[in-house]
Order: C-alpha cells, then structure tokens, then sequence
C-alpha cells in the first residue's frame, strides 16, 4: 500500500521528534564516560552514523549487482539515492571524529588505517557522484556507475574491520568487538534509540532521493516525446 | 560541561549537513514537480 504525502510528512516529524529525543538522552540520560569525559558523548552520533552510512554504501552496491543483472532504471536509481545518502552520511562521520579526536588525541586527524580508509570511502562515492555527470544517456550511465559502485564499495569492508585487523590510532570496536569491549546498559540503550532514529531518517532521504530520481526521468521521457511531437507537426507542415 | 563547544559544534555540524541535504533534495523535487504540471498541461496527459 502506498503511503499519502500527509503519512509521510507524519513520518518526516516523528523522526525529527525521536532524534531530538536522541540528542536529549545523549546529553542527559547516558553517564558521563571515565576515561574521556563528556566529549565522548560525540560517539553516540559519530558512531550510529558511520554504521548507517555503510549500510547505505551496502546497499547502493546489491543496487548495483541488481542494475548490472537486470538493467532495469530502478536498481540504477536505488543504487545513486543510496550512494549519496550514504555520502551525505559519511561527512558527518568525517567532521564528527576530527572534533572528538583533538581533544582526546590531541590532534584533529592521523593517517592511520582507520581514518586513511574511510576518507578514500569519501573520496570514491564522491567519484561516483561526478562520474554520473560524465554521460546522459541512461544506459551507459546506469552500466559505469554500477561497475565503478561495485568497486567503491571493496573499500566499505576493508574501512570497517581495519580497526579489528591492524593497530591503529582510532580505537577498535565496542559493540561486538570481543571479550574487552561493550558498553554500559544505559549507554548501549541511548546508543540504539540514536541508531533507530538516524536509520529512520536514512530511509526517508533515500525515499525522497530515488523519488527525484523517476521523476527526473519522466520528465525527460515526456520532454522527449513532446519534442518529437513538435518535430513531426513541423514535418507535417513541411509536406503540406 | 568540558569541552562543550566540541560537542555542540560536532552536533551543530550534523544537524547541519542532514538539514542542507535534505532542502537541497526538497528543492529539486519542487522544481522537477513543477515542470512535470507544466508538461501535463501542456501535453494534456493524465500521467
């Protein structure tokens, strides 16, 4: 069943409710980190989006698969909604850790495997992007930004598990990283509501995104037949 | 609070890229459903 537009901007408000609710229990329901202090509270955001962010870039890539496999225009547009979700996503993540690590750190950035990866994860879905722009006609984009999609997102994997594979500076995984990680009750609690209402907001930007995205190609359907319609009166009138 | 203003401006930056992101894609709806009345209308079509 398809929802209305009043359900939908029902939706667009109870996500702005829940993550004003998250940024609330963030400041005033989660303790007070020991080690860091309340600039830790950074994590609840920086964290929740980066893993969001990912899920986007995963799902641009079956996107891709899907659109290589079928070549059907709604893979092609599920595959760039979600990419640059993930992309708007993803710079959140890149601002929020250099203004958490400086003070804890005592710089805003290092190179290490961790921050080295997810910027090239940047920097590729920003090739996609502009790539996209490179050709108009539909299949031929739809061909090279699957292709280049699929190979963007090696990287996604290689970003996320380099804090379990090497020693880096960026600290390794608290959920699910293994005996010596794991948090608090009531923080892991403010971290999933977090999650929840970030997720929700992804899925309303992708659905707004990809409902850009058919809309732009009906308008340039029905451009194209109406300039076909023009060619051939002015045809007619030439025969006449 | 130490280091309030780190943590106001990393949330402040978010809300900002979500908020910049999501008008930007407003906008070009707005402007894609305006030239698709146009069309229709032009065209006489029902869609």
């Amino acid at each position: 069943m398809m929802l209305g537009k009043a359900a939908w901007n029902l939706a667009w408000w109870a996500v702005a409710i829940g993550l004003g609710f998250a940024g609330y229990a963030i400041f005033f329901i989660a303790p007070r980190e020991l080690t860091m202090g309340s600039i830790q509270r950074i994590f609840y955001f920086h964290a929740a989006t980066g893993i969001s962010a990912y899920l986007c870039f995963f799902l641009s890539f079956l996107a891709s698969i899907g659109y290589l496999a079928s070549r059907q225009p709604r893979w092609d547009w599920m595959a760039v909604s979600t990419a640059e979700v993930g992309l708007a996503f993803d710079t959140v993540v890149l601002i929020t850790g250099p203004i958490w690590a400086k003070p804890v750190w005592g710089t805003w950035w290092v190179w290490d495997a961790r921050l080295t990866l997810a910027f090239i994860v940047e920097l590729l879905y920003i090739a996609y992007l502009l790539l996209r722009r490179l050709s108009t006609e539909m299949d031929r984009r739809g061909m090279i930004s699957a292709v280049f999609g699929i190979f963007a997102f090696l990287d996604v994997p290689l970003a996320y598990f380099s804090v379990r594979w090497w020693r880096t500076e960026h600290p390794g995984p608290v959920i699910a990283g293994g005996p010596n990680s794991g948090l608090d009750p009531r923080m892991w609690h403010v971290f999933a509501f977090t999650w929840l209402a970030l997720l929700a907001l992804m899925i309303l930007m992708i659905r707004d995104r990809y409902r850009l995205e058919a809309m732009r190609q009906t308008v340039s359907e029905w451009k194209a037949e109406e300039e076909l319609g023009v060619e051939m009166a002015e045809g007619k009138e030439v025969t006449q | 609070m130490r280091n309030f203003w780190s943590i106001l401006s990393a949330y402040l930056a978010a809300w900002a890229i979500f908020f910049v992101y999501s008008a930007t894609v407003g906008r070009r709806l707005t402007r894609l459903e305006e030239e698709l009345r146009r069309l229709k209308s032009r065209t006489g079509r029902d869609e």
